[in-house]
């Protein structure tokens, strides 16, 4: 086999085939270039966040850790206020989300499988929302909610979530539910099914994949929300990862540069491993809201 | 069938909550803070009416102005860079990488999912100058270009194109997807075709590739364009709108007017501004393209 094959590599053509292999080589080297510059950062971070404190002094910035210096963790955790932060950051996202998918997979459903009058042009007024601008929503929001004593609270915090969340979560789900097939829907009828196991029965088991790239494109968005919390808290055992982060870089930013690379670090530190296991899940879901809209 | 689907009860249950929660902390609110632009004041010290003067005030505030020039600017070369490197990604992924791009993409997508105020964060520290040279300023140090050591984030010309940077950094690999998608859709037919035809390289890209991707490039531009048109918390995180205003977006502008200065009048006036340029730029790309594709 192998001898048939060697002789096979045209001579005539050696000079084009020697170009192809520098551009085959430039090309490689680009694309190494391209993947380290959108990872160096956060590679970057995370051995940061290892780093003992005169390391930052003695060597130059980009400098491998000399050590693995936990105590940055520890530091960031209890002196940095990361264990409350992150805390916080988990009772608003979780119940949000929960409500989020409750609130808003039937209501895509009663949208696009029901059929009613004004259906359409629900869907049209739920998507108003995704093009005016959230500024234009938060200061009668600030009224209402100081009316209601709902600010600096999480029950607030969160209501606001999920009604941010409802325009992409209807607008997608409706679409989704588009998929199931009519008849798979109309044998369920025909068999005596009514509407509610309808949905429960044959609707949510077929867009089951959907509601779960749903759920990851807003956990990422609530998780990453720092407009919503900055606005409705001010509380600071109420902040989130993210108003806490932005106050930290003030406190200790300047100081202790290990333990604020150690606090960024933890804030990613959730967002990594979901991109680890579900990446195709997370870029479908995400790219699928903006061809869309 | 008929029947069970047309249960305007079930409607009620399916939709009601979603509509009830939407009406109240979205419709209402974006109604009301147009009825605000007609006041003075706030909840605090209360609202006096003053009609249309808020409106007139937009044409002599020099701060509006710089605000919606810096927000115009940024979101034309955040969106120009993002498209345009996007573009060249996709073109990567299907003509160079082939079957092998999917790890490269996963890869090059992962900055999009990172919290902005980490993403700012890691940014100060790169362009950081003291107490300590950040990544820049010690690789510039390392080569001895000592010249073109600076502090990049404290003084307003750099600090912008470091927003601009961090910002196409961080969403290159989502408009790789975008763009990647729409060319993965133009048939292997067309541009075997097109081949065959003698177009290859800049020709096949600008005749044949470049006019199908149009659709997909318009909604990008689009989204891109509404994205970046709203930017708050890059700026906010990065540099806080300054030094000085020189980094002062539209939105941060209306944020501190209405909850420092305690003008929601005013603020909401700039809230609407910024609604009425997103809708408006939306509206421009949409009739160019309309006018160029059809």
């Amino acid at each position: 086999m192998k001898t048939t094959v060697v002789p096979n590599t045209p001579l005539p053509n050696a000079r084009g085939s020697a170009l192809r292999r520098v551009g085959q080589i430039a090309i490689a080297v680009l694309v190494g270039l391209l993947v380290l510059i959108e990872l160096y950062p956060t590679v970057w971070l995370l051995m940061s966040s290892m780093k003992a404190p005169d390391e930052f002094n003695l060597f130059p910035i980009y400098a491998l850790p000399r050590s693995l210096y936990f105590q940055n963790y520890v530091e960031a955790w209890t002196a940095g206020h990361m264990s409350t932060y992150f805390t916080n950051s988990v009772l608003a996202t979780v119940p949000s989300l929960l409500l989020l998918l409750l609130v808003g997979v039937p209501a895509g459903f009663g949208i696009e499988i029901l059929k009613w009058k004004f259906s359409n042009t629900m869907l049209l007024v739920f998507m108003a929302a995704i093009m005016v601008p959230l500024q234009m929503a938060i200061l009668p929001l600030f009224t209402i909610y100081t009316q209601l004593q709902l600010l600096d609270t999480r029950l607030g915090l969160i209501i606001t979530y999920t009604a941010f969340g409802l325009p992409l979560t209807i607008f997608l789900m409706a679409g989704y539910f588009k998929s199931v097939p009519r008849e798979m829907l109309e044998a369920a009828v025909v068999d005596g099914a009514n509407i509610y196991q309808v949905f429960f029965y044959i609707a949510l088991p077929v867009v089951m994949n959907s509601i779960v790239t749903i759920a990851l494109v807003q956990f990422f968005f609530i998780w990453n929300d720092l407009f919503l919390s900055f606005t409705f808290i001010s509380d600071t055992d109420l902040r989130t990862i993210q108003t806490g982060l932005l106050n930290f870089q003030g406190q200790y930013g300047q100081r202790d540069w290990g333990p604020t690379f150690a606090s960024i670090a933890m804030s990613i530190l959730p967002t990594l491993l979901i991109y680890l296991l579900l990446n195709q899940f997370i870029i479908k879901g995400l790219t699928a809201g903006s061809v869309k809209g | 069938m008929e029947r069970t689907l047309r249960d305007w009860r079930a409607v009620v249950v399916f939709v009601g909550p979603a509509a009830l929660l939407y009406t109240i902390i979205l419709l209402i609110p974006m109604v009301w803070s147009f009825g605000y632009t007609f006041f003075k004041g706030s909840p605090i010290g209360g609202f006096t009416f003053v009609g249309v003067d808020n409106y007139l005030r937009l044409i002599s505030d020099a701060k509006f102005l710089k605000s919606l020039w810096f927000s115009t600017q940024y979101a034309i070369v955040v969106s120009a860079g993002q498209i345009f490197f996007g573009l060249l990604l996709a073109l990567l992924y299907v003509f160079y990488l082939k079957r092998a791009s999917a790890l490269v993409r996963t890869l090059v997508f992962f900055p999009v999912v990172l919290p902005t105020v980490a993403v700012a964060q890691m940014f100060v520290k790169i362009f950081e100058i003291a107490p300590q040279y950040g990544q820049v300023n010690a690789l510039l140090d390392l080569v001895q270009l000592d010249t073109f050591i600076q502090p990049w984030l404290g003084q307003g010309r750099t600090a912008f194109w470091v927003i601009v940077i961090m910002d196409i950094w961080r969403a290159v690999g989502f408009y790789g997807i975008l763009l990647y998608a729409g060319l993965v859709e133009i048939s292997d037919e067309v541009i075997e075709a097109a081949r065959l035809d003698g177009a290859r390289g800049w020709n096949l890209l600008q005749f044949i590739l470049l006019p199908l991707l149009t659709p997909v490039i318009i909604s990008s531009l689009i989204f891109s364009l509404n994205g970046t048109l709203k930017v708050f918390d890059s700026v906010l995180a990065l540099t806080g709108g300054g030094p000085g205003a020189t980094t002062m977006p539209l939105t941060l502008y209306m944020y501190r007017t209405s909850f420092s200065l305690n003008n929601y009048g005013y603020g909401s006036t700039l809230a609407v501004m910024l609604t009425l340029e997103c809708l408006l730029v939306t509206l421009l790309v949409f009739r160019k393209a309309r006018r160029d594709v059809l």
